[in-house]
């Protein structure tokens, strides 16, 4: 009969739909793998996926990239639902170390600084400088800022302040 | 936080707040250093003068705060000594001979920075060489 023709087409079309419409689980990995790839937070991440369960695992650097690589798994078509069992791994980060002058370029640079002020004796010695003498209130910033744009490693300020 | 940046906190907060460049705070042998470029003078001088109410003598010796005012070639500064002129040298050192003389006061362009402590600057007047930092204000 001709309906029942036409219901099998409508039922072949829609299967196909149907199948089509679900993904192979190795096709969802790729996609994720290639999401996770295109940013660099996420570079350390892997997914697994099975029965459309991702499994995320591996290290990032923080609780946003890892909230990041579960917003993404969840945003591939197939995925329907997200084990997230990425680990945060903070970045090691070096202490910073003050720049110090040598004894050369300090001992020039105080010479310079200390011009202006002919009470003042100053002395370079292992990155630092002290100072001696007297020197009058209204000039002691001026100095203190020339001495210490010089990178030492510390002033002992010993001077009498008038 | 340590006692030291605990001690030294407004400054660095300051510090950070007015646009402070390159800032970097760091500790050697229980010395805080604070090293930047301030955008202008008037923040040095504002880091300086919370700095003297910390420590009024600056006599603890516990922090060395390079903080300078970033100028670039080309701009302009004005000759703040006390009342005096400021020399301008043949080179960058008190024992270089002196090639002229600024006037306080007087507005010079900066040619470049040769470092913290001595800047190639020329006069309105033709007159060219190096002057001691501390005595110019970027303008």
């Amino acid at each position: 009969m001709r309906l029942t023709k036409i219901f099998f087409a409508v039922f072949i079309s829609a299967s196909t739909l149907f199948f089509s419409c679900k993904p192979k689980d190795s096709d969802v990995q790729a996609k994720i793998t290639e999401k996770f790839a295109t940013v660099p937070e996420l570079a350390g991440a892997t997914a697994s996926v099975t029965d459309g369960v991702a499994t995320l695992t591996g290290e990032v650097k923080d609780d946003a990239a890892k909230g990041e690589a579960e917003t993404t798994a969840k945003d591939v078509k197939g995925v329907k639902s997200v084990v997230n069992n990425c680990t945060v791994t903070p970045p090691v980060v070096a202490p910073v170390v003050p720049t110090v002058s040598p004894d050369a370029a300090l001992t020039q640079g105080v010479t310079d600084a200390t011009k202006d002020f002919p009470g003042v004796t100053a002395a370079v010695n292992n990155g630092e400088i002290t100072l001696t003498g007297n020197i009058k209130r209204a000039d002691l910033q001026r100095l203190m800022q020339s001495l210490n744009s010089l990178k030492p490693k510390k002033i002992n300020n010993q001077l009498t302040i008038k | 936080m340590s006692a030291l940046q605990d001690k030294y906190k407004q400054l660095i907060d300051v510090a950070n707040a007015s646009g402070v460049s390159n800032l970097q705070v760091s500790e050697q042998d229980n010395v805080l250093h604070i090293d930047g470029d301030a955008p202008d003078g008037a923040t040095k001088d504002k880091l300086w003068e919370i700095y003297g109410k910390i420590d009024p003598d600056f006599r603890a010796g516990d922090v060395v705060m390079n903080v300078n005012v970033a100028a670039s070639a080309g701009s302009k500064a004005k000759v703040t000594t006390d009342s005096t002129n400021l020399n301008i040298r043949k080179g960058p050192g008190t024992d270089q001979p002196i090639v002229g003389k600024a006037a306080h006061n007087e507005i010079v362009t900066l040619q470049s920075k040769t470092n913290d402590q001595w800047w190639l600057i020329k006069t309105d007047g033709g007159v060219e060489g190096y002057a001691y930092a501390q005595y110019l204000s970027p303008q």
